[in-house]
């Protein structure tokens, strides 16, 4: 019977890729959407309604550039999809009247051919300097195949793992990931066949498997478009773990904030009952399992696994100590596995291709891949995946295209929250677990943003201290306390009132509380703070000793001025500015009233750019301080 | 600081009652359905009221500080009406480096309140977060379920403007 699945998926997919009738697909996850992919969609189905009205249309999820959103490929029958980005209603009504009718392939807005070689003159998408430098597993399918439908997914070789998993022991499935050398991909990477393990050995029952899917770090977006892009391969992944430590029932913790990844999962479960996939009888094997949705309600310590599970029990989402660790005294007092949705997302290309076959990709101590959400002040955004070892500066500059506007090459912070800001002098450093701890971050889930010269290194500091002493769920003191201690000092070094000895008492605090902190919150929350320091003492020192925030951030210690040689009173300035602190007549040299501006930026933003009159200028260590 | 349970009132009695018993009657009343039933009468009354909150803490068995202490933990719950529309500014990592709270600032400053707050004429609330997960088109702002990217404080006026806000 289930045999059939993989036939009629291959069919309908093969329909697809040689329909004889146009199909237009739409990037539709979030980030497609955020950037007008619906109303992109809206007008594509408008203009096929005039152009070939029996032509599809399919959303699909996101192939990864993000910066080239609203993306469409247009497929013409007999023909691979060409892939054309930054689309409006407007542009999109021109490319498919351009492609389907009059055979003009607009060559110049092509970005690529989704197949392997060049077709018509266009070279294949996966060349593009965004896609090449990349491997993609995890992701393979996101982008590529409509998330809804699950006969997509069969015809890729989805579910193919499991049925290898069932006719396989469950000990047999944990050997296999073990030579794999699958680490977790949450954030400390530990060996996922030994947590298994763990747990397997534990005493208890029922036992629990939990998918953690509070992406909680701020800039990363790696587990969001896995879900959105291709649910299926989560959930299989989810089965296989199940079935290796012996769960019959599993969670999927998700944010609240990710509508989208929540409807494709809830849609993905209810096709894999249907199929068989999920309940009694798994693929008629003697395996029981069944999965249900928990929404996260906007904490981010409940990212941490014991918080997690008080979280799912329905309780405040607060940590408490372990031992016991969750394998062994877990869910509901269980024996329970927290698996992030990146590991358990890799799993089936573990069990297609074999732990050993996986393992030849990645550094020496991590194998496989990593997907990594790469934004700030990079020229092309999106998500990617690398082989672990890959070095920063493939990323950031291969891959990555360079700094936004040509600007000097700062920073680049991995690890959200709880990781730390690595400096361009090491941008040869290739990214794994171990050198990533051994530079002060960590690996985190993935997320990194790229800073420039224009990015303040205090500024980040603040910034992320901002936002782990707000979610700090203050059962520890060191924690609740300690950020609280380090927020006030970094405000006032912000304000140019910080004190020659404040860096000193940060790292003394910093200390204190990674060492005396109850959960993974509070232990890393002082990287970002130890990172800066280590590595960009000099900007503490002017923000202390000159009051100068050298990137022009921290707004007390800078302010606009308009040089009255350069401005030629074209009067943009003095419309724009939201709190009348411009004056000065047309034609005529215009002056900023420092007692009334809020330095919102708007009159730096919109002086044209043959005058640049507006100028950001120091305050100076004499001025009145904010 | 977060609101004071209570001051928001159920402006009338019935229909309230009967989609909290139709929520409750659907959850059963395991105390690990507690967050569940939370947010889905958050979604149907746009806020918890306290009468709202006593009829939970009855039909799962659980007092009412127990309820009210699960409730005030998580950032998603609102303990008094929002806005008709509920505006929204992210604050994310990559959305800061690229000027979101220029963005933000801009908000409070066209609907002349600060975070957390509703205009007095109830047609705007303003809340921060901390990722929508669209950072590759950071700075990011919401308008009720509608996205934007790529904000900066004139195109606030434009999309605030859309909704029939902004000055």
């Amino acid at each position: 019977m289930e045999a059939d699945y993989w036939k009629r998926g291959a069919e309908r997919w093969k329909a697809l890729l040689e329909s004889d009738v146009p199909v237009i697909y739409v990037g539709a996850a979030s980030c497609g959407r955020a950037a007008g992919a619906a109303k992109v969609e809206e007008a594509v189905r408008a203009k096929l309604g005039d152009l070939s009205p029996t032509a599809r249309v399919v959303e699909v999820g996101c192939i990864g550039p993000c910066c080239l959103e609203p993306l469409v490929y247009v497929q013409r029958p007999g023909k691979a999809p060409i892939v054309y980005g930054d689309q409006s209603p407007e542009t999109v009504a021109v490319v498919l009247e351009s492609v389907l009718s009059k055979g003009d392939l607009l060559m110049d807005k092509a970005l690529g051919v989704l197949s392997e070689g060049a077709q018509d003159g266009i070279p294949s998408f996966y060349e593009h300097p965004m896609l090449k430098p990349q491997t993609r597993l995890v992701l393979r399918n996101c982008g590529i195949i409509d998330p809804v439908e699950i006969d997509h997914y069969f015809a890729r070789e989805g579910y193919l793992g499991l049925k290898r998993a069932l006719s396989m022991s469950p000990e047999e499935v944990v050997e296999e990931v073990r030579a794999s050398g699958l680490r977790g991909r949450g954030g400390a990477g530990f060996p996922t066949s030994q947590k298994w393990t763990f747990c397997r050995k534990a005493q208890g029952d029922p036992k629990y498997l939990i998918c953690n899917a509070d992406e909680g770090d701020p800039g990363a977006f790696m587990n969001r478009s896995l879900l959105e892009g291709d649910p299926h391969a989560v959930l299989e992944g989810m089965l296989v773990a199940a079935y290796a430590i012996g769960a019959s029932h599993g969670y999927i913790y998700i944010r609240d904030e990710y509508p989208l990844a929540i409807e494709r999962l809830s849609h993905a479960l209810q096709r894999m009952r249907e199929h068989g996939l999920l309940g009694q009888k798994v693929m008629g094997t003697g395996f029981d399992f069944d999965i249900t949705i928990k929404r996260g309600a906007g904490a981010f310590v409940c990212g941490e696994e014991t918080a997690l599970m008080a979280s799912i029990e329905g309780r405040r989402g607060m940590p408490r100590p372990r031992p016991p660790f969750p394998a062994q005294k877990g869910l509901w007092g269980k024996p329970t596995v927290i698996n992030n949705v990146e590991t358990l997302g890799t799993l089936p290309n573990i069990m297609r291709m074999g732990g050993a076959a996986y393992a030849g990709r990645g550094s020496e101590k991590a194998k496989g891949t990593k997907t990594f959400s790469l934004v700030g002040k990079v020229k092309r955004t999106g998500l990617i995946e690398v082989p672990f070892g890959t070095p920063l500066r493939k990323i950031i500059f291969d891959i990555g295209g360079g700094i936004l506007n040509d600007r000097g090459f700062k920073a680049i912070q991995s690890g959200g929250p709880s990781g730390g800001c690595i400096p361009a002098s090491m941008v040869d450093l290739e990214v794994d677990y171990e050198r990533l701890t051994q530079a002060g971050s960590i690996m985190g889930s993935g997320g990194l943003v790229v800073m420039d010269e224009d990015t303040c290194m205090v500024d980040v500091a603040h910034y992320f201290l901002t936002f782990t002493q707000n979610e700090s769920c203050g059962k520890c003191s060191p924690c609740r306390i300690g950020t609280r201690r380090m927020l006030e000092i970094l405000e006032r070094i912000k304000k140019g009132v910080g004190e020659e000895q404040d860096m000193q008492r940060l790292t003394e605090i910093a200390q204190t509380v990674k060492d005396g902190s109850l959960c993974g919150l509070g232990q890393t929350a002082p990287n970002p703070v130890l990172t800066t320091l280590r590595y960009f003492h000099d900007e503490y020192e002017e923000h202390i000793r000159d009051g100068r925030c050298r990137a022009k951030v921290c707004k007390d210690l800078f302010h606009y001025e308009i040089d009255p040689e350069k401005c030629i009173g074209c009067q943009i300035c003095f419309k724009k500015c939201p709190v009348s602190a411009i004056s000065g007549k047309p034609k005529g040299a215009h002056t900023i009233d420092q007692a009334r501006c809020v330095k919102c930026g708007l009159c730096y933003q919109s002086c044209p750019p043959k005058a640049k009159a507006v100028k950001r200028a120091d305050n100076g260590p004499d001025e009145v301080k904010g | 600081m977060r609101q004071v349970i209570g001051s928001g009132t159920p402006q009338d009695k019935a229909p309230w009652r009967e989609a909290v018993a139709r929520i409750l009657s659907r959850h059963g009343n395991e105390r690990g359905e507690l967050i569940p039933i939370l947010q889905n009468v958050q979604a149907e009354l746009d806020y918890l009221h306290r009468e709202a909150l006593e009829e939970v803490a009855r039909a799962l068995r659980l007092s009412m500080h127990d309820v009210y202490g699960v409730a005030t933990f998580y950032a998603q719950f609102r303990f008094s009406p929002p806005g008709r529309h509920k505006v929204r500014a992210c604050l994310g990592t990559a959305c800061h480096v690229r000027g979101g709270d220029d963005v933000m600032a801009a908000l409070e400053r066209r609907l002349g309140i600060r975070h957390g707050e509703t205009t007095k004429d109830g047609e705007f609330s303003l809340e921060r977060v901390a990722c929508m997960g669209c950072c590759a088109l950071a700075p990011v702002m919401v308008v009720g379920d509608e996205v934007s990217g790529r904000c900066t404080p004139s195109k606030v006026d434009e999309i605030l403007a859309r909704y029939g806000g902004g000055d």
